[in-house]
């Protein structure tokens, strides 16, 4: 971090809220991975009730039957094209654990390197492409002062910013808008104004700015994973038994990795997070809306592959906001509800117990209205990404985590209740792309050292079982990803995935509780019904991506199979 | 060679020249471009009357039974940059991945850019589950199958991006729970005329959607093979273009991934490589400027030919 105070920090808005009453629907929602519908009763200007409806449904788990195991990765990880690697590294992980192969040291590290980069690209994306616009009015940009603009950015950045260059990128749009085809920008929530849009002109010309520049610079974060990963989206150089890049052991390459890397670490650290704790000084209103109250991680970064314990963020569950009893992950207490899914039966079973006919109903149907299920983990819902990573990492008291969150912390003059919130969310998210992003330096160096030692081995052979089961688990960019395989005959017999945005953007249980985005989007203000930002600010803080999230188990048996659990 | 041209795209030159952008770089820049089109160089001429025509021609991009993986793909096009596509050289008027509006205004958005006088190109991004009247893809209140049968075929032009638009893609790998289809296969069971240009891949090099844009802008049609695919991008065999190609016609081929001959980069045809099925660019293109699934060791899988998912697996065993 820059070590640079920002100094801004106004008093808490007020934020605005009108007096309607009645139901708001947004759909199509946009700036996210997938087809999600949200609906809301709204009364008195603030959200009553909520329901998340995914629109998509693929099959892809029963597509996977029959087929060779070893293939299963590469259709998983069309799961999701943004958040993409995570499913090939979850289902290799799971076949590792189903064959019984121990991977090579060098390859547990190039996995990490690869997911490590994964996730602080995402986030940047996420920040700037995804989210930004519900804080940013691009508008207002063009009213500000390029001079005044340039002193915020030199307070709270080390990065020098030229008033010249904000000139430039203002000249730029306002030509544009004059041109007269917004693009992108049609009918933009914030064009004429919008009182729920409260940062200066300065600091909207600022992230406009980043905006373009994080265009550009995440070109660069996505070919550093491709050196390892071959090809960003949809990487192809994981196999059951290690990763098959050895071209990238050449020191050229592990050096064109270090030279990407190195930008994009420093735009994380002197732009992504300063403009983060900027737009989040302004916006402190939104530490007391949109908060969850459960957390599981699974935890990341095996430090020794299959070890649970080395896990450098860890695994954990926090029950009612408790940060200090926080408990181990339990993998058997994960129930999945389709009581209000368009599924027949209403039975919650665990995610190794294939069920369920696609059975739709409707869109007017308020009792069963999502192709998405509902996971619970002892019955109750969790919130899983970045905030229950950080989350879990700061009650246990993990070094690297405790200190960031404690910077960011301090810098907005909060406490961490804040964090149980929309803005937590999202100062979350660039926490965890923090640490990560200087963490991962480490891993570079162990690699180069191995390599230059001698070690090149990246993979172990192994035969395929004709009878196996496993079990993989993944702490992606949008949190808690399992995935689980049942062999017979050498080929897939079942296949599930229990993936992240099931956890945060499923519909109700058979016991009437909230998923967590419906959870979180209640008593939301909401100042002008027909341009509902605010509800766009609490879906995008998820960073849902509803392709993942959209999947059936097996349709035709009522077989009960069991898992071995980890 | 990196500059931006502005976005009122009246009086072009003269702001590339306050830049300092002479007229011979712009030129050059024009040439860069047909030659990654794989055009003469005449062709630069027609690269920059696209790039400087005041309108910016309005593209409306559809999201169907897809993973974004597509999208993501387009944004890290590098010539031109995303930024620059998006804001100098086409209007982007829907795209739910990256539009401010949501909701009703979106829809607003859409309404307006299909109903203009100027007409349209509709990029299809995924395939469209038709089983049930399309019951299993739904998205702004109504199926892909009626938005696909709607807004398609009055576009002027229709680019099919990615494996699952041109061809199904993942979800219609049997048993194809939801009968989804791609575009022209699609209209073809609607009984409609619509041809989309098939930009194959999973996903696709973003050279090959952005080229094909600008090709449409400036030349009009590109020239198509039998799957619909430009000509120019898909007029080769992976595997003639693969540089481990001496290794095959030498006969080494890689016993297993953790052989001394894996490591020492030899052809991947053994270990379940399908690159001699496959026509595409990547080993000469190469992915993120950088790299490609063979160079990353790992063998070809066929993502850009149709229904790769049936006719290529098993991915890790011999084809023949």
């Amino acid at each position: 971090m820059s070590g640079h105070q920002f100094q801004a920090a106004p008093v808490i808005p007020v934020t605005p809220r009108s007096s309607y009453f009645g139901p708001i629907v947004v759909d199509p929602m946009t700036r996210i991975e997938g087809h999600l519908r949200l609906e809301v009763e709204v009364e008195n200007g603030k959200v009553k009730n909520a329901w998340s409806i995914s629109q998509l449904y693929r099959g892809l788990e029963t597509i996977l039957k029959g087929r060779d195991p070893r293939d299963a990765q590469h259709f998983t990880q069309r799961a999701c094209g943004v958040c993409t690697y995570v499913h090939a590294l979850a289902s290799t992980r799971c076949l590792d654990d189903a064959v019984g192969v121990d991977i090579p040291e060098n390859a547990r590290i190039i996995r990490n390197l690869v997911l490590a980069t994964q996730t602080f690209t995402d986030h940047l994306i996420h920040f700037y492409v995804l989210h930004a616009l519900d804080w940013v009015d691009v508008t207002s940009a063009l009213q500000a002062d390029p001079v005044k603009a340039a002193r915020i950015a030199g307070n709270i950045s080390p990065r020098p910013t030229k008033a010249e260059d904000l000139k430039a990128v203002q000249d730029r749009l306002t030509a544009f808008v004059n041109q007269g085809q917004l693009g992108i920008f049609t009918n933009a929530y914030f064009l004429g104004g919008h009182p729920a849009y409260y940062l200066p002109p300065e600091v909207n010309l600022i992230a406009t700015a980043h905006y373009l520049e994080a265009l550009r610079l995440q070109i660069k974060a996505t070919r550093a994973m491709a050196v390892f990963g071959g090809k960003v989206p949809h990487t192809q150089f994981t196999i059951s038994g290690g990763v098959t890049c050895y071209d990238a052991l050449r020191p050229e390459r592990i050096e064109e990795y270090r030279s990407l890397y190195k930008e994009s670490r420093e735009f994380i650290e002197q732009v992504y997070i300063p403009d983060l704790l900027a737009v989040a000084s302004y916006y402190k209103d939104w530490a007391g809306i949109g908060g969850c109250t459960n957390y599981l991680a699974c935890g990341e970064f095996p430090q020794v592959e299959k070890d649970i314990n080395s896990l450098w963020y860890p695994q954990g569950v926090i029950m009612n906001r408790d940060l200090v009893g926080v408990r181990d992950f339990n993998p058997a207490a994960i129930y999945e509800h389709v009581a209000a899914s368009w599924y027949e039966g209403t039975e919650a079973r665990h995610p190794s117990e294939g069920v369920t006919e696609p059975k739709y109903t409707g869109l007017e149907d308020k009792e069963r209205y999502s192709w998405s299920k509902a996971p619970r983990y002892y019955n109750e819902p969790m919130e899983v990404g970045p905030l229950a990573q950080v989350l879990v990492a700061y009650a246990k008291g993990q070094p690297e985590v405790k200190a960031a969150v404690d910077l960011v912390l301090n810098h907005l003059g909060v406490g961490a209740d804040a964090l149980h919130s929309t803005l937590g969310r999202t100062a979350a998210r660039g926490i965890h792309a923090l640490t990560i992003v200087q963490k991962t330096e480490v891993w570079l160096d162990e690699l180069a050292e191995n390599v230059k030692k001698g070690d090149t081995k990246l993979a172990e052979n192994h035969e395929m079982p004709d009878v196996a089961e496993g079990v993989g688990f993944c702490d992606a960019p949008r949190g808690f990803l399992s995935h689980w395989i049942k062999i017979k005959g050498g080929k897939i017999e079942n296949f599930q995935l229990v993936v992240p945005s099931t956890w945060n953007l499923g519909p109700r249980c058979a016991n009437g509780k909230l998923g967590p985005m419906e959870e979180a989007l209640i008593n939301t203000p909401i100042a002008d019904p027909k341009r509902p930002v605010e509800l766009l600010r609490t879906v995008h803080s998820f960073d849902p991506c509803i392709a993942c999230g959209v999947h059936v188990i097996d349709s035709k048996t009522n077989e009960v199979h069991e898992f071995k659990i980890l | 060679m990196k500059f931006s041209l502005g976005l009122a795209r009246e009086g072009a030159m003269e702001r590339l020249a306050s830049q300092g952008v002479s007229r011979r770089d712009f030129m050059k820049f024009c040439a860069a471009v047909a030659a990654v089109m794989g055009m003469e160089a005449s062709f630069a001429k027609q690269v920059e009357a696209a790039l400087t025509d005041p309108r910016r021609p309005s593209v409306v991009y559809f999201h169907f039974a897809e993973c974004t993986g597509c999208t993501m793909a387009v944004v890290r096009t590098v010539n031109p940059y995303i930024d620059e596509l998006i804001l100098d050289t086409i209007s982007l008027d829907f795209m739910k991945t990256l539009m401010a509006a949501a909701g009703n205004a979106a829809k607003a958005a859409l309404e307006q850019a299909v109903t203009s006088p100027y007409g349209y190109i509709a990029v299809a991004e995924g395939a469209i589950p038709v089983k049930d009247n399309g019951i299993y893809g739904m998205s702004g209140g109504q199926t892909m199958l009626d938005t696909a049968k709607k807004y398609l075929p009055k576009a002027q032009a229709v680019i099919a991006i990615g494996d699952c638009a041109s061809f199904g893609g993942v979800q219609a790998a049997a048993p194809n729970p939801t009968q989804a289809m791609g575009v022209n296969e699609l209209m073809k069971h609607l009984g409609l005329p619509t041809q989309a240009i098939n930009i194959a891949g999973c996903p696709p090099h973003p050279y090959n959607f952005v080229g094909t844009v600008v090709h449409l802008l400036t030349k009009g049609m590109p020239e198509l093979d039998g799957l619909n695919r430009p000509k120019m991008f898909y007029g080769e065999s992976v595997h003639d273009l693969c540089e481990r190609w001496h290794h095959f016609s030498n006969y080494e081929l890689a016993p297993s991934f953790d052989s001394e001959e894996a490591k020492k980069g030899w052809c991947l045809f053994e270990v379940g490589c399908k690159g001699m099925f496959v026509d595409n660019n990547c080993p000469k293109i190469k992915y993120n400027q950088t790299n490609w699934c063979v160079q990353a060791g790992h063998p070809c899988i066929g993502c850009s030919e149709p229904n790769f998912w049936d006719k290529m697996k098993p991915f890790y065993e011999r084809i023949f």
